[in-house]
């Protein structure tokens, strides 16, 4: 399993990559693999106001139906079109094909109190 | 040990379009004896292109073959966790099959309804007896439409006192669907991560002015009761809060505890989950809730009322929230559980909870040691295991479509998700211990094989008509449609 070292991660598995002012969001290889195959991905519309901690989206497997958080505050920019089509994307490429949404941050700073890869690491290791 | 599962005469069946042969009847008509008269083309229907023609053997066969490949309660053991697959006793399909009360017409006046109404009547009554709550109403059509009355009523509550809170809390342990409820009646939800049972710090941490209802689940759908409900109830009222309760598992309670008594404020009941009614396709829902005395001018309405010797469809109420469904609500159903509340009593139906709770204690034992039980609390009418134990690489799919093969529907699996690989047993009430240790010895004995031979549960079911389905592709590219020559 790979956690890409310049990404930062939440306690509910989704990974965030900082771009200047924006941020990709996705979930992380450890939770496509819990979730198993994901047949349908729910996103918010382009325009959408994310508050950080909140359900912004569903992602749902032949396992279980999960909510998705914003781990930052922000307005919705783009979202990945292509998991609406292909959803199993996300199992095949999490951390790069299977972006989900694309967010313009409220407060870049906010990035800051994410965990880095390495304490996400030792998060799973403690959950399973 | 006994396998009840066997892979005998289990035929195959195609559609009936498939069957299809040009010419082919089920009927006979006698000879013309009048002169014939031809209508006006304009009232003549179209030939309908591709319609299936087929002998009286050919339908016959196509309706009981499909049949043979429906499992339920009448079948065989069904383990199914957080559904209660209640057995339904004959004696309410009889009832439901009074023609007075099964042709009765909704639109029927008062006077010439009074079986039904005074059936209604009664089955209020005793819903809100059994639950210690102040009335109840038989409006809403199944469980999920039940949870949004109850959450519509604690919002009229809250708005009619000029409140305007917007969030409700769910514990992590509360049934699947109540954030939905909550979401669809306009509130936020609040999760609270609760790890078994639900406890009174947990809840103050997150009961604030904004909070307008918390909703729970007792016995939880971990299968724990709620110890600390009435600390819980209290401190949530204190705080200008109510208490919704899902009463999904009711059966674990009825006749020996009330939620009413606990400082719930309102509660719906599965009536196919408690009161013996056909589950799931065997019949529409029926979704009671009951409220305190408090909640009463804001219940769904109408309901039934006693006015001297005759029982009435009540007026609405100016603050209830209005009907749930045009006329009464889904009344057959209603039939069948007062049918099963009469015929049990309320020692038989103290019982029947009884018997629930023994049966899922009994295979809890049975199982202790051979799965791994992830909380050790004493459960109530459902254990859950998990796979973490298990060995050759095996999980709890693998397990639940190698019961397959033994001849048992699988359990619940994969849910509550706050148990990783959870495998969710709810037994019957009515299992006999017999029953229930030839279900226990299959699993002990597919424990065995995923240690000794894994392939038998990777490959499972082998047994079964058709092999392990394609889920994946099934949900992402379904096919919902059958086309000629496709």
């Amino acid at each position: 399993m790979e956690f890409p070292e310049e990404l930062k991660y939440t306690e509910e598995h989704e990974w965030v990559m900082v771009e200047e002012e924006l941020a990709v969001i996705g979930i992380s290889d450890f939770a496509q693999d819990a979730l198993g195959d994901v047949v349908f991905v729910e996103l918010p519309e382009v325009g959408t106001v994310l508050e950080a901690g909140k359900a912004f989206g569903v992602v749902e497997s032949v396992k279980a139906v999960s909510d998705i958080y914003a781990p930052i505050s922000g307005t919705v920019e783009e979202i990945n079109e292509d998991l609406i089509e292909a959803p199993e994307i996300i199992n095949t490429s999490p951390y790069e094909d299977g972006w989900m949404i694309k967010i313009r941050m409220d407060d870049a700073s906010e990035a800051d109190k994410l965990m880095d890869a390495e304490a996400y690491q030792a998060l799973i290791a403690e959950e399973s | 040990m006994t396998i009840v599962g066997t892979s005998g005469l289990v035929l195959n069946e195609k559609l009936l379009f498939e069957h299809s042969d040009p010419g082919r009847k089920g009927y006979s008509l006698p000879k013309l004896d009048v002169p014939a008269a031809r209508l006006a083309d304009d009232l003549c229907r179209k030939e309908i292109s591709g319609f299936p023609e087929l002998s009286e053997v050919d339908v016959v066969r196509h309706f009981t073959r499909l049949s043979t490949w429906n499992y339920g309660v009448d079948s065989g053991f069904y383990p199914l966790g957080s559904c209660t697959m209640k057995y339904n006793p004959k004696v309410n399909e009889v009832a439901a099959r009074i023609p007075g009360l099964a042709s009765v017409h909704p639109a029927t006046p008062s006077h010439l309804a009074q079986g039904s109404l005074e059936l209604m009547y009664r089955l209020q009554g005793a819903l809100a007896e059994i639950s210690g709550f102040a009335k109840v109403t038989l409006q809403p059509a199944a469980g999920a439409q039940g949870e949004f009355a109850g959450m519509l009523v604690i919002r009229a509550w809250h708005e009619a006192r000029g409140s305007k809170r917007s969030k409700v809390l769910i514990p992590a342990t509360a049934h699947g669907t109540n954030p939905a409820t909550a979401s669809l009646t306009g509130y936020d939800v609040v999760p609270i991560a609760s790890d078994g049972v639900l406890t009174l710090e947990e809840v103050e941490a997150h009961m604030n002015d904004d909070v307008a209802a918390l909703m729970v689940t007792n016995p939880n759908t971990l299968g724990l009761f709620e110890t600390n409900i009435e600390a819980i109830c209290k401190l949530v009222h204190e705080r200008g809060g109510m208490v919704y309760c899902d009463g999904a598992n009711l059966n674990a309670l009825m006749g020996i505890a009330r939620p009413g008594d606990m400082g719930i404020d309102v509660m719906h009941f599965n009536l196919h989950k408690t009161f013996s009614t056909p589950h799931g396709g065997g019949g529409p829902g029926s979704g009671p809730v009951g409220v305190t005395e408090e909640l009463i001018p804001y219940l769904p309405g109408p309901g039934v009322e006693l006015d001297g010797e005759n029982y009435r469809i009540e007026s609405t109420k100016a603050d209830s929230v209005g009907r749930m469904m045009a006329f009464h609500g889904n009344v057959g159903v209603m039939v069948r559980a007062y049918a099963y509340i009469r015929s049990m009593g309320p020692s038989g139906l103290k019982h029947a909870s009884e018997m629930a709770v023994l049966n899922a204690n009994y295979v809890r034992a049975r199982l202790e040691g051979v799965y791994d039980l992830p909380y050790k609390s004493r459960s109530l009418h459902e254990v859950i295991f998990s796979d973490k134990d298990l060995e050759g690489d095996c999980h709890t799919l693998d397990v639940a479509k190698r019961l397959i093969d033994y001849g048992y529907h699988p359990p619940t699996i994969y849910f509550p998700l706050v148990v990783k690989g959870a495998i969710m047993i709810e037994p019957t009430e009515t299992e006999s211990q017999e029953v229930l240790d030839e279900f226990c010895d299959a699993m002990i004995a597919i424990a065995g094989e995923a240690r000794d031979n894994p392939d038998l549960l990777h490959q499972a079911p082998v047994r079964s008509r058709v092999r392990r389905l394609d889920e994946t592709t099934a949900a992402r590219k379904p096919k919902l449609k059958w086309e000629k020559g496709a």
